[in-house]
C-alpha cells in the first residue's frame, strides 16, 4: 500500500535524502578503498572523510571507527572479540556481564560464549521500566573484577525505548577497570551518544536513514580485540573485508544529517509520540504503556492491550494500511513472549498482547491520526478474537 | 468474502488461494506453524513444519500480492494431535492424526480465530467439493478419485462446512500443477507431503517408544495360544500388520502371519493367517455428521482408511443400553485389516455422511 502508514521506525527508517545523494554519487565510481592508484585513492578518501564524520558526530576519534555490516556484526565482534582476548591474556577473566534487555545481537553471542567458550554469563536485573539496577550492577563488579571478561549494556532499548544510565554505568566498570560495550543501534541519531565514555559501541546505518547493510563497531584504541572475520585486515586488523564506499558515504551523510536536526527533530517526534500515547489510552479501555515514561527514546510507543493477541492487532492494523511491530520476531515469524517484557516482570500473556509503535523522521500529525482512526475497531475486533495463548 | 487461505508451502494450497483470489475474494495468506522447534529443511517428502515450508508459503503469498502471517499453533497442535496420537497408541489403537488436525486444528481453531478476526471462510488445498444441497452446504469427493481427500475431511460438521472453502475439488492434480506453473508459483514442481508431520523421520515406532516406553510382551498365535516370538511394546503393532513381526517360525500351513489383534493391556499382540482379519461389520463411536445426522438406516458406502476403496454397506445409527450412540456399517462384502481407532467415513454416493472412529469388527 502506497499510502501505509509507518509507523516501523526502530524497525528500519526510511532513507534520508542526503544519504541517498551520498550513496547514489559513490555508487557511480569505482575503486577499492585499498588501492594504491588514483581511483582507490578517491575511494579511500570517501571512506575516511566518512569515518571522520561519524567520529566526530560520537565524540571519539577516527581511528576508533571500524566499519562493519550492519549493528549486529559489531555486536558480536565486540562481545566475542573481546570476551577472546581478554580471556585468552588472562584465563581468570570468565565472567560476561550483561543486561536482561539486550538486543538479540547482543544476548545471542553471550549466551553462545556461555555453551561454548566457558563463559559464565551473569544476566543484570532491570526494574520494571526496564532500567537496568545500577546498585546490582556495582555489587556484582565488585565481587573480584579481575575475573569479568567484560560488561554490555545497551544505551536504549529497541522494544520498550527505555534508556539506561549510561555514564553511571560507565563510571562503574572504568571504576573497577572493566571494559564496557554498548549497543547503541537505537540511540543514535535520537539521543547525545557520547561513544568516549564507553570502550566499545555499536550503531547502524539504517536506522538513522543510512543504507542496510553497514554499520559500525566505536572500539576504544588499545582495546585488544580478536578479529571475527580474518583476511585482509583493512579495517585495524579488527576486521576484513573490501570496504563497501558507497554505504559508508550514505551511512557518513545519514549520521551527519540526523545529527544537524537532532534536537528539533526528537522534541518534535516525542510530541507526536506522547499525542499518540495520550490520544490512545484516553479512546481505548485496557491499554498499558510500557518502559520508562521519562528517560526513553523519543520515538517509541510500547503499549498492551488487554484481551487481544498482538498478532492479530498487527493483522488487523496492516489490513488498514498501518504499519507497526509486534518489538520482535523469530526467523519464522512466530511470535514467542519477547525476554525483554519478561525481564521486566511482565505476565507472558500480557507481553504476547503488546505493539510497538515507532516514528521517525518522516512522521507525520496525520500518521497519529489515522492510527486513531483505525485502532479503537481493531482493539474491539481483537478482543473478540481473545488472546494468545 | 473476507478469505483466510492455509499456506503450507505446497502446490495445493498455493493454487487454491491463487484461485480465492481470482474468484475475486479478499485473500490473506495464513501459513500454520505447527512444530515446536521446526527444522530448517525438508528431509524427504515429510511435513508442512519446516522453515523451508514456512519460506515457501511466503514466496506464495508474494507472487500472489497477498498479505501473509504465521500464526502460532504448536500447542495446540501439541495438545489435540500430538498427545491424541501417543494416547491412542499407547490404548492399542491406530489413530489417523490428518482427521484429528483437521477438526480441531484446521476449521476448529484457525476457523474461529479467522472468523473472530472478520473474516469468512478458511481455504485450503483439499480435495473435496462442497455443494449446496436440498439441506444445505453438502462435502463430496473430489472429481479426481487418486487425490479425493474427502475421507480426511469426514470429521467436519455442517458449521465448520460453512466456513470452509476447497477450490481444487473440480480439479485433477495434473492440472493443479500445470496451472501452478503457469501463475509463476515457484513450489509447482514441489513433491506432494506424505506420512506423518510431526514425524520427522518417518520411523513411528521409534517416535512412539520415545514417548510411551518400552513395554515389552508376548506374540501369540491367534488359534493355538502358542507364544511365537517377542516385542518392544504392543503400541508399535497395527491390525491387519505383516512386517516387522520378527516371528522365526513360519506357520504349520506355510501361511503367512498377520497382526490379528493387539492388547496393550496385557501387552500382547496376537498374531494368525489373513483369514483372521475378515470382517463384515464395522462399529464405530464419536459420530461427526457433515450435515444432518444419520435417521434412518442408509444403503451406502463406507471407507475405512485414507486410500482405501469405498465398501458397499448398510450404515445405522443404534444407541446401546448404556445410552452411547454408535454407528454400525454392515458390509455387503468381507474386508480385511480393519484397525480400532481408525475413521470410518460413511458416504452416500459422492457425498460424504460422517465418521466415527472404530472400536471393534466382526465377523458374521
Amino acid at each position: 500500500m502506497s499510502d501505509a502508514v509507518y509507523l516501523d521506525h526502530a524497525a528500519t527508517s526510511p532513507m534520508r535524502p542526503e544519504a541517498i545523494d551520498a550513496m547514489t554519487a559513490e555508487l557511480t565510481a569505482v575503486g577499492n578503498p585499498s588501492s594504491l592508484h588514483t581511483s582507490g585513492r578517491r575511494a579511500r578518501r570517501v571512506v575516511e572523510e566518512s569515518r571522520e564524520s561519524i567520529a566526530a558526530v560520537l565524540g571519539v576519534s577516527a581511528g576508533d571507527v571500524v566499519f562493519t555490516s550492519g549493528g549486529t556484526e559489531a555486536d558480536n565482534l565486540a562481545v566475542k572479540g573481546l570476551y577472546r582476548a581478554r580471556r585468552g591474556a588472562d584465563p581468570q577473566r570468565s565472567r560476561v556481564l550483561a543486561s536482561a534487555v539486550e538486543h538479540h545481537a547482543v544476548l545471542d553471542p553471550v549466551e553462545h560464549l556461555g555453551a561454548t567458550a566457558g563463559a559464565e554469563v551473569e544476566w543484570l536485573e532491570v526494574d520494571h521500566l526496564g532500567r537496568l539496577r545500577v546498585d546490582a550492577l556495582e555489587k556484582q563488579l565488585a565481587s573480584d573484577p579481575g575475573s569479568i571478561a567484560l560488561v554490555t549494556v545497551m544505551w536504549a532499548n529497541n522494544e520498550v525505548g527505555t534508556t539506561q544510565p549510561m555514564d553511571d554505568i560507565a563510571s562503574l566498570c572504568a571504576e573497577h577497570g572493566v571494559p564496557l560495550h554498548s549497543d547503541a543501534v537505537q540511540a543514535l541519531g535520537q539521543l547525545d551518544v557520547d561513544a568516549s565514555i564507553v570502550d566499545s559501541l555499536a550503531v547502524s546505518g539504517h536506522k538513522v536513514g543510512g543504507p542496510h547493510g553497514v554499520g559500525a563497531l566505536v572500539l576504544r584504541r588499545g582495546l585488544a580485540l580478536e578479529p571475527l572475520l580474518h583476511g585482509g585486515g583493512q579495517e585495524r586488523d579488527v576486521r576484513s573485508g573490501t570496504l563497501d564506499a558507497p554505504a559508508i558515504a550514505g551511512f557518513a551523510a545519514a549520521v551527519l544529517a540526523s545529527d544537524a536536526d537532532r534536537l528539533e527533530r526528537a522534541a518534535r517526534v516525542r510530541r507526536l509520540r506522547d499525542d499518540l500515547v495520550a490520544r490512545v489510552t484516553a479512546e481505548i479501555d485496557g491499554v498499558t504503556r510500557n518502559g520508562d515514561p521519562v528517560d526513553n527514546l523519543p520515538g517509541i510507543a510500547h503499549l498492551s492491550f488487554d484481551g487481544c493477541a498482538g498478532d492479530a492487532l498487527l493483522l488487523l492494523l496492516d489490513a488498514a494500511g498501518i504499519e507497526c511491530s509486534r518489538g520482535s520476531a523469530c526467523s519464522a515469524g512466530v511470535p514467542r513472549p519477547s525476554h525483554v517484557l519478561l525481564a521486566m516482570g511482565m505476565d507472558p500473556v500480557v507481553a504476547m498482547s503488546s505493539l510497538r509503535f515507532s516514528l521517525g523522521h518522516t512522521s507525520q500529525e496525520s500518521d497519529v491520526d489515522r492510527l486513531l482512526e483505525a485502532l479503537p475497531g481493531v482493539v474491539a475486533r481483537a478482543r473478540r478474537a481473545g488472546p494468545a495463548r | 468474502m473476507r478469505v483466510v487461505a492455509a499456506l503450507s508451502g505446497g502446490v495445493d494450497s498455493a493454487v487454491a488461494a491463487a484461485r480465492a483470489l481470482e474468484a475475486g475474494h479478499d485473500v490473506t495468506g495464513i501459513h500454520l506453524a505447527l512444530a515446536r522447534s521446526p527444522q530448517s529443511h525438508r528431509t524427504g517428502a515429510r511435513g508442512c513444519c519446516t522453515l523451508e515450508d514456512a519460506r515457501d508459503a511466503r514466496r506464495v503469498a508474494d507472487v500472489l500480492g497477498i498479505p501473509f502471517y504465521v500464526w502460532d499453533l504448536s500447542e495446540r497442535f501439541v495438545e489435540d494431535v500430538i498427545d491424541d496420537f501417543v494416547a491412542e497408541y499407547a490404548a492399542g489403537r491406530t489413530p489417523n492424526p490428518c482427521l484429528r488436525c483437521n477438526e480441531k486444528i484446521k476449521f476448529t481453531a484457525v476457523l474461529d480465530r479467522s472468523l473472530a478476526l472478520g473474516f469468512d471462510a478458511v481455504a485450503t488445498g483439499h480435495y473435496a467439493r462442497i455443494v449446496d444441497g436440498p439441506g444445505g452446504r453438502e462435502l463430496h469427493r473430489a472429481v479426481d478419485p487418486a487425490k479425493d481427500q474427502s475421507y480426511v475431511l469426514g470429521v467436519l460438521d455442517a458449521e465448520q462446512l460453512a466456513g470452509a472453502m476447497f477450490p481444487l475439488g473440480d480439479s485433477v492434480k495434473t492440472e493443479v500443477r500445470e496451472e501452478a506453473g503457469r501463475r509463476g508459483l515457484l513450489v509447482a514442481d514441489k513433491p506432494d507431503s506424505h506420512d506423518i508431520c510431526f514425524i520427522p523421520d518417518g520411523d513411528t515406532g521409534a517416535w512412539l517408544r520415545d514417548r510411551i516406553g518400552a513395554a515389552p510382551g508376548d506374540v501369540v498365535d491367534a488359534e493355538s495360544g502358542e507364544t511365537l516370538g517377542h516385542h518392544e511394546g504392543a503400541f508399535a503393532y497395527t491390525v491387519g500388520q505383516r512386517r516387522g513381526l520378527g516371528i522365526g517360525t513360519p506357520s504349520p500351513e506355510g501361511a503367512r502371519r498377520y497382526v490379528v489383534g493387539v492388547d496393550t493391556g496385557t501387552s500382547t499382540v496376537l498374531v494368525g493367517p489373513p483369514v483372521l482379519l475378515e470382517v463384515d461389520t464395522v462399529v464405530g463411536d464419536r459420530p461427526r455428521w457433515c450435515g444432518p445426522a444419520l435417521d434412518v438406516a442408509l444403503e451406502g458406502q463406507v471407507q475405512l482408511r485414507a486410500h482405501g476403496e469405498p465398501v458397499d454397506a448398510v450404515i445405522e445409527v443404534v444407541v446401546d443400553d448404556a445410552g452411547a450412540t454408535q454407528v454400525v456399517a454392515h458390509l455387503h462384502e468381507r474386508v480385511r485389516g480393519v484397525a480400532p481407532g481408525q475413521a470410518m467415513v460413511a458416504y452416500d454416493g459422492t457425498r460424504v455422511v460422517g465418521s466415527v472412529t472404530i472400536t471393534r469388527s466382526t465377523r458374521a
